[in-house]
C-alpha cells in the first residue's frame, strides 16, 4: 500500500494533519487488537445483549434482484426477485419499507422489510435514483428518459408532482432542512436546485462531465456532486448556488480515464467524505475541511454506490463488476472483508433493523 | 534416520547441561557471525525491500482482482507478495548458512564442530536453531519496516501466530541449505546453488503468484508449484499471518524439514555421508 500514502506523504503542508490521521489509524489500530482478543468472548456474549445489528439492502442490477446484508456478521442473509434492472434504492424512515427504482419496468416497486414482498409498484418512467424527504413523506424520483424528476407521496404512493430538469437525470439529493432538492443530469451537465414546496427549479449549476451523484454535508452547506467523466467532485455553495472548489484524484499507477467518482457519503459528524471511484476500483477518504484526499482504499471492480451503517462503523462500497460488496472499517479507514451478493449489484440502503 | 546419526556416536549420558553448552557455543558464534556482519544483516533486508518497493510497484495492476484464502477482501500486490518476501528471506538465511558451512570446511573450522563429543544430531539442529532465529529477526525487521507502508496482518494479534510458521520454516529451509553443503565441495559453487535451488524455488511458487493464475497459464507449472515445498513454506506464512491454519502447508513444510534434517545428518555422517562419497 506505499503509494496508497504517497500522495499525503508529497504534501509536505499537510504533514502534520496526516500525523494527526495516522495517530488516529493506530490509536484506532490498538483498540481493534483489543477488539479482536476478546471475539471468542463477543461472540458468546452476543448471545446475551443484542448488538446492533443492521440491515443492508443491495440492488442488482443485472440480477433483477435485492440482496439482503447482515452488516454485523457481514453475510448476506437472503436475495429476492424485486422487477426488471434494479438501481436506486431507499428505505423508509420507519424501516418498514424499501423503495426500488425499476428502470425496465418503469415503476418504483414498494417492498415490505418483513416478508420481502413487493407490496406496490408505482409507475415511473425509467427510475434511475430517488431520495426521500427528511421526514420520509416525500420521494424524489430522477426519471431518466423523461427529463424530470417525480415527487411520489411515500404514504399513498401516488405522484403528486413531475418539475422538469435538464437531460438523463441521475442524481439526487435533498438538503437536511429538506428545502432543497438537488438533481444532476448526465448530459446536460448540471446541477438543478429544485425548490419542492413551490414545485419548480430555481437555479442550475454547470459541473464537470456526466454528473452521477449529489450528497449534500450533514450540516447542509455544502453540496458535493460527482462528475463520472469529468473524474472530479464539485463542490457548491448551496445558498449562492456556485462551485467553490473541485476535488480531483490521483490514483498512483492508475490513467486519470479510469478515475470515475460516482457515490458519495458523509460520516455523520461531517468531518469525513468517502468517495466511490469506479474502475479505479478504489473508495477514496476525503477531509471534508481541507477537501484533501487522505487515502485510497482498494474494494473490488467499478465500485460505485456507498452507504454507511447507521452507527457510522462501517461503509459499504459495491462494486458492480466484481459482484461483490466492500466492507470498509471507518474508524480504522481498512477494507475489512467483501461478500459476494448477486450479478452487477448497483445501489446499497441501509436499514436499521 | 534421527537414529542412524545417534547410533553413530559413541556417545551417551551426556548431561542436561553439557547439551546446553554446545547449544550455546554454537548459537553464541552464529550471533556474533550476524552481530558482526552487517552488510549481511542490511542486504538481508535491502534484498526484499526491493522486490517490495520496485517489483510490486511495477505489477501492482496486475494483481488485485481475485479474493483467495487467507485474505476476506481485495489486497494490493505489496499486501500479497509479503509473505512470499518473508520467505525469501528465510530460503536466503538458509542458503547463507549452508554457504557458512561450506566456508567453515575449507577454512577447517567444520572439524572443530564435527570432533564435538555430543551427538552429530545435535551439533547440527543447533546450528540450525541458530540460523532460524538468525532469519526470524531478519522477517521482524522487514515487517517493520513493511508496517510503515501498512503491510500488516489484519490484526496485531497476526505478528505473534505468524511466529511458529516462521520457526518451522526457518528450520526446513535451513535443514535444506544443510544439506545441500554437504553436496558442496567448494565455495565457488555456491553460485550453482543460487541458479539451481532459490532462483527455482523461489519463482516456481507462490511466493509472486497465486497458483491460480500459473493454473491459468500452465497447468504442469501449477503441479510443478504445488509440489515445491517452498510454495507451502509461503502459504504456511501468508495464513498463519492471517491468523489461520493451512493443515497440507504446515504437514508438507513439517515433512520436508523432518526429511532435510534427517539427509543433512547422514550426509555429514563421516563414516557413510557425502563427505567420505567425495573423498573429503
Amino acid at each position: 500500500m506505499q503509494t496508497e500514502i504517497k500522495p499525503q506523504a508529497a504534501g509536505a503542508r499537510s504533514g502534520a494533519r496526516n500525523r494527526r490521521l495516522t495517530s488516529r489509524v493506530r490509536a484506532n489500530r490498538f483498540a481493534a487488537l483489543a477488539m479482536t482478543g476478546v471475539i471468542p468472548a463477543a461472540i458468546f456474549a452476543n448471545c446475551a445483549t443484542p448488538a446492533a445489528a443492521f440491515t443492508a439492502y443491495v440492488t442488482n442490477e443485472k440480477g433483477d434482484s435485492v440482496t439482503v446484508i447482515d452488516t454485523d456478521k457481514m453475510e448476506t442473509t437472503k436475495t429476492f426477485p424485486v422487477g426488471k434492472r434494479p438501481r436506486g434504492i431507499v428505505v423508509s424512515k420507519d424501516g418498514a419499507e424499501i423503495f426500488v427504482c425499476l428502470g425496465d419496468d418503469d415503476a418504483v416497486a414498494v417492498i415490505d422489510t418483513k416478508t420481502a414482498k413487493r407490496t406496490a409498484k408505482i409507475a415511473s418512467p425509467d427510475p434511475e435514483q430517488l431520495a426521500q424527504s427528511p421526514d420520509g413523506t416525500r420521494l424524489y424520483v430522477a426519471n431518466e428518459d423523461d427529463n424530470r424528476v417525480t415527487i411520489i407521496d411515500a404514504q399513498t404512493h401516488k405522484t403528486t408532482t413531475q418539475i422538469p430538469v435538464g437531460v438523463e437525470p441521475e442524481g439526487v439529493a435533498v438538503s437536511p432542512d429538506g428545502k432543497t432538492v438537488v438533481s444532476t443530469s448526465e448530459t446536460t451537465n448540471m446541477a438543478h436546485f429544485i425548490d419542492p414546496d413551490a414545485k419548480k427549479t430555481v437555479a442550475n449549476v454547470l459541473v464537470a462531465a456526466r454528473p452521477r451523484y449529489a450528497q449534500f454535508t450533514p450540516d447542509g452547506r455544502e453540496l458535493w456532486v460527482s462528475s463520472e467523466v469529468g473524474g472530479v467532485v464539485s463542490v457548491i455553495d448551496p445558498d449562492k448556488h456556485a462551485v467553490t472548489g473541485k476535488i480531483t484524484f490521483d490514483v498512483p499507477g492508475l490513467v486519470n480515464e479510469h478515475v470515475q467518482p460516482v457515490g458519495i457519503r458523509f460520516t455523520k459528524d461531517g468531518k469525513t467524505a468517502f468517495v466511490a471511484l469506479g474502475p479505479a476500483n478504489r473508495v477514496a477518504v476525503v477531509d471534508v475541511q481541507s477537501k484533501k484526499v487522505q487515502k485510497l482504499l482498494l474494494v473490488g471492480q467499478r465500485v460505485w454506490q456507498l452507504a454507511l451503517t447507521p452507527d457510522d462503523k462501517y461503509l459499504l462500497a459495491v462494486n458492480g463488476v466484481s459482484n461483490d460488496v466492500s466492507f470498509i472499517d471507518v474508524a480504522a479507514l481498512k477494507v475489512v472483508k467483501s461478500v459476494q451478493v448477486g450479478q452487477l449489484p448497483w445501489g446499497v440502503a441501509m436499514a436499521r433493523q | 534416520m534421527t537414529e542412524i546419526g545417534i547410533k553413530s556416536e559413541p556417545a551417551a549420558g551426556f548431561t542436561l547441561r553439557q547439551y546446553l553448552v554446545c547449544l550455546y557455543g554454537v548459537v553464541w558464534r552464529e550471533a556474533l557471525r550476524f552481530v558482526h556482519q552487517r552488510e549481511r544483516f542490511v542486504s538481508a533486508l535491502v534484498r526484499p525491500l526491493v522486490w517490495l518497493f520496485i517489483f510490486a510497484a511495477g505489477f501492482r495492476q496486475v494483481l488485485g482482482i481475485s479474493i483467495i484464502p487467507p485474505y476476506d477482501t481485495y489486497v494490493l500486490y505489496e499486501v500479497y507478495i509479503t509473505p512470499g518476501l518473508m520467505a525469501m528471506i528465510q530460503l536466503f538465511n538458509g542458503m547463507q548458512s549452508s554457504l557458512s558451512m561450506v566456508y567453515d570446511r575449507e577454512m577447517g573450522n567444520m572439524r572443530t564442530m564435527l570432533v564435538s563429543p555430543l551427538p552429530r544430531w545435535f551439533v547440527l539442529t543447533s546450528k540450525l536453531a541458530a540460523g532460524a532465529a538468525v532469519s526470524v529477526l531478519q522477517v521482524y525487521a522487514y515487517l517493520a519496516i513493511a508496517w510503515f507502508w501498512e503491510i500488516e496482518p489484519p490484526t496485531p494479534l497476526g505478528y505473534l501466530t505468524v511466529l511458529p510458521a516462521l520457526i518451522l520454516v526457518g528450520l526446513m529451509l535451513g535443514a535444506l541449505g544443510m544439506l545441500l553443503s554437504s553436496l558442496i565441495r567448494q565455495l565457488e559453487n555456491f553460485a550453482g546453488v543460487m541458479n539451481f535451488v532459490i532462483f527455482p524455488m523461489f519463482f516456481a511458487s507462490s511466493a509472486l503468484y497465486p497458483l491460480w493464475r500459473v493454473q491459468e497459464s500452465s497447468p504442469l507449472l501449477y503441479w510443478v508449484c504445488q509440489a515445491n515445498p517452498f510454495t507451502h513454506a509461503v502459504e504456511l506464512i501468508r495464513f498463519s499471518f492471517y491468523e489461520k491454519f493451512d493443515p497440507l502447508a504446515f504437514g508438507v513444510v513439517f515433512g520436508c524439514a523432518v526429511v532435510f534434517l534427517g539427509g543433512a545428518i547422514v550426509a555429514y555422517d563421516p563414516a557413510r555421508g557425502m563427505l567420505v562419497r567425495k573423498g573429503q
